[in-house]
């Protein structure tokens, strides 16, 4: 076990690929020379080459079109956001190529290609540069969509979605980037993609929440003991398609669930997370589930607003205290 | 298309509206803008207003029905028009028109074991079953039958504890012996009490009464002020102000305000300008505890709610930025709310917003008594007679006049020493009232 910066963590993931597989490539603005807008390819073109590790202009859509194409040729491209804010301009590319070409061409074209970087809120960005996308390219069939929460999972999973011979949206955070965690150095740690990850037991009540948004469960959870309550938290890891089995099964468990997702609410996440228990879970709840979201507004630039915009960690224990009908 | 009517949300904390009287007939035509009937609320008697030209092709509830918000009250359309899908839309829900209904649901439920109260919403608004879907299905498995069990999560839901506690005590055995049906006649059916009873006299061993429908502002009476009791911990503060200055005050302005044509200005008004004033100083008195929100508020205006006592309960019209009012101006309000409140003429913003509150006994020979706080104000104050007692006043008893007043403080807000200092203030204003002109 190394100590790895998450950045670290998906510049081993993609370094081991790509060593494993010449077919993979890397290519975004910043990602060559300047070794990556936030330093996660840093070396790489020493390493690989400019054929390999590739600058483009500030051109999303342009960039991600080619990717594709590479993709249904043969190759294996990783497309770098720079934020994925920056992927609304290339969203036809993502959504109806990616994501649709399988399909419409009976499956004689595959595209094996990862699209990651930065995703949702990282402080004063002001509006158009804090989106959470999750639910924005998790609602679209033929998409899956990753969202690690910690280093070690930013591995296993990237190394798995370099290898799938199908679109992957690969959510990352700029706030998470420089975060330090025990990284496993397997030679070939996979972690498959659709498993969620139960990082603590409990029997009291279920918190699902992924990406940053599991740090804020994994507090609340500490708090909830030390009150004598027993919470189980769950990172689902990949959005889509999510691992609702290992969901239900702890909610038959606890009965109660609070979802933590800093989407903006409104057909988010924590929606279709709430639906699919209501659905498989009905008559073991007793209580209805909650969920703590960002709220339903662009996101401001003020700091004090911006941190009130986000999901509150005071929230989400009281959203905690009330399904256990505690207080 | 048959429109439906449905109860309005008339007031902030309105949950449900009784339909006092119809003002049309089933048949009449009706213009947009034409006031139907009069509805209850828990602060004054409305009125109901439709929004869409028609016939009133049905009134759903009869005078002296209680309806949720959202409930169906009538059906417009045109004449001759099919009405049984808006009446079967609404049936399950809050405003089922039957009370006939209730009985029947008790004489069924002893068959079908726990599902029976649950399938059958009768009558009145709150009689569902209100239980988690884990509760409902503990309770099928083990033959609990819900509607004998008091919930214990919001509104009343039944939640698992509360089947487990059941299942704890009485269910146990049947699981061992007899199939599960076997446990549920025997202690089930006490038949709930028909809350909305109609003022009739009623016999029973030993006497008789008169069983009154508890009125919507007696509803919202008990829920604030057994709140307030309950959970804000009260503390009292008296205080006995001499008046005699206040008595000569007032002679002198009330004959130039008579002479100018202007309101006569009562005791009540000098008080109530007095704790304005006051308030002014003492930001902490003028505050709000805020569980919800993690905070406590120190309100910039001073509004000074007034209890004013009317037929069958009471209403605290608001005096809005009372510090920056002339006693003159302050009168005229005051009478104009009281009338109003007396004709149950209120609106929503007059008794919406306040600060602080008084509550004035006075004038029934009260000499002094505590009042309940007014939430989400922090304080209270119970205003006493004005008594001829005799005083000393610099060695020699003289006649005095006395007044009483007691501060009921909220202590998660206010302390001693601040609710002291703010009633210093309001004794130093009433007992030399002409600083309040400064």
């Amino acid at each position: 076990m190394a100590i790895l910066q998450f950045r670290e963590a998906l510049r081993a993931a993609m370094t081991e690929e790509m060593l494993r597989d010449d077919r993979v490539f890397l290519m975004g603005e910043e990602v060559a020379e300047y070794n990556g807008a936030y330093k996660v390819s840093e070396g790489m073109l020493e390493q690989f080459g400019p054929k390999r590790i590739i600058d483009t202009p500030i051109s999303e859509n342009g960039f991600c079109g080619l990717g594709v194409g590479a993709a249904m040729s043969g190759l294996r491209p990783i497309i770098e956001f720079m934020t994925f804010n920056f992927s609304f301009v290339a969203i036809d590319q993502i959504i109806n190529n990616a994501a649709k070409i399988r399909y419409m061409s009976g499956g004689q074209f595959s595209v094996p290609i990862v699209f990651r970087g930065a995703n949702g809120a990282a402080g004063q960005l002001a509006a158009t540069h804090n989106t959470s996308t999750e639910s924005i390219y998790s609602t679209i069939p033929g998409l899956i969509v990753i969202a690690p929460s910690n280093p070690d999972d930013a591995k296993g999973l990237l190394k798995s979605a370099i290898r799938n011979d199908n679109p992957v949206i690969f959510l990352e955070s700029e706030v998470m980037f420089g975060m330090k965690g025990e990284v496993s150095d397997e030679p070939d740690y996979l972690i498959p993609i659709g498993k969620a990850r139960i990082a603590k037991e409990g029997t009291d009540v279920t918190i699902v929440a992924h990406s940053k948004s599991y740090h804020i469960a994994m507090r609340v959870a500490e708090r909830l003991d030390a009150q004598g309550y027993s919470a189980e938290v769950i990172d689902p890891r990949t959005i889509r398609p999510l691992d609702i089995d290992t969901i239900v099964e702890s909610i038959k468990k606890t009965n109660r669930c609070v979802i933590i997702d800093e989407s903006n609410p409104y057909a988010s996440i924590s929606s279709e997370i709430t639906f699919q228990i209501q659905d498989r879970a009905f008559d073991y709840l007793d209580a209805p589930i909650k969920r703590i979201t960002a709220k339903d507004v662009p996101a401001p630039y003020a700091k004090n607003l911006i941190e009130y915009y986000m999901p509150q960690e005071e929230d989400a224990y009281r959203a905690c205290l009330s399904v256990m009908y505690a207080k | 298309m048959a429109i439906a009517v449905e109860m309005p949300k008339m007031s902030d904390t309105m949950e449900e509206g009784v339909l006092a009287a119809w003002l049309k007939e089933e048949g009449q035509p009706i213009a947009a803008g034409d006031v139907v009937a009069q509805v209850e609320t828990d602060k004054a008697t409305m009125d109901l207003e439709v929004y869409d030209d028609g016939v009133l092709l049905k009134r759903v509830i009869g005078e002296g029905d209680a309806v949720p918000i959202g409930g169906l009250i009538a059906i417009l359309g045109k004449e001759g028009e099919d009405i049984s899908a808006i009446l079967a839309k609404y049936q399950g829900g809050g405003a089922a028109p039957a009370p006939a209904a209730a009985p029947a649901a008790v004489e069924e439920a002893p068959a079908a074991v726990a599902e029976a109260p649950a399938a059958a919403p009768a009558a009145s608004d709150d009689s569902r079953v209100k239980a988690s879907p884990l509760a409902r299905k503990l309770a099928a498995d083990h033959g609990v039958n819900l509607a004998g069990l008091a919930g214990s999560g919001p509104e009343g839901r039944i939640v698992k504890r509360d089947v487990e506690a059941a299942m704890g005590g009485a269910s146990a055995p049947a699981a061992a012996s007899a199939p599960a049906p076997a446990a549920a006649p025997a202690p089930a059916e006490t038949p709930r009490p028909a809350v909305q009873a109609p003022a009739a006299p009623v016999t029973v061993p030993g006497g008789t009464y008169d069983a009154v429908r508890i009125s919507q502002m007696r509803k919202t009476i008990a829920r604030r002020l057994a709140e307030s009791k309950f959970t804000n911990p009260h503390f009292y503060l008296t205080a006995d102000i001499d008046m005699s200055e206040a008595v000569a005050f007032r002679g002198k302005l009330n004959e130039k305000a008579e002479a100018n044509g202007l309101a006569k200005v009562s005791f009540n008004d000098l008080v109530t300008k007095a704790c304005a004033l006051g308030l002014r100083q003492h930001p902490w008195v003028n505050a709000s505890w805020m569980e919800a929100e993690g905070e406590i508020r120190l309100h910039h205006d001073v509004h000074v709610a007034i209890a004013v006592a009317i037929e069958d309960g009471l209403v605290t019209p608001v005096i809005r930025n009372a510090d920056r009012k002339g006693l003159s101006q302050l009168a005229a309000e005051t009478r104009s709310l009281a009338e109003r409140a007396r004709n149950r003429e209120l609106q929503p913003e007059d008794w919406s917003g306040s600060t602080f509150s008084t509550s004035n006994l006075g004038m029934f020979g009260i000499d002094e008594f505590t009042a309940i706080i007014n939430p989400p104000n922090a304080c209270i104050l119970a205003i006493g007679s004005i008594r001829d007692v005799p005083v000393v006043k610099n060695g020699v008893v003289v006649p005095g006049k006395q007044m009483k007043v007691t501060l009921s403080c909220d202590h998660r807000v206010v302390d001693g020493a601040t609710g002291a200092e703010f009633l210093k203030t309001v004794r130093g204003y009433l007992e030399d009232p002409v600083t309040m002109l400064l």
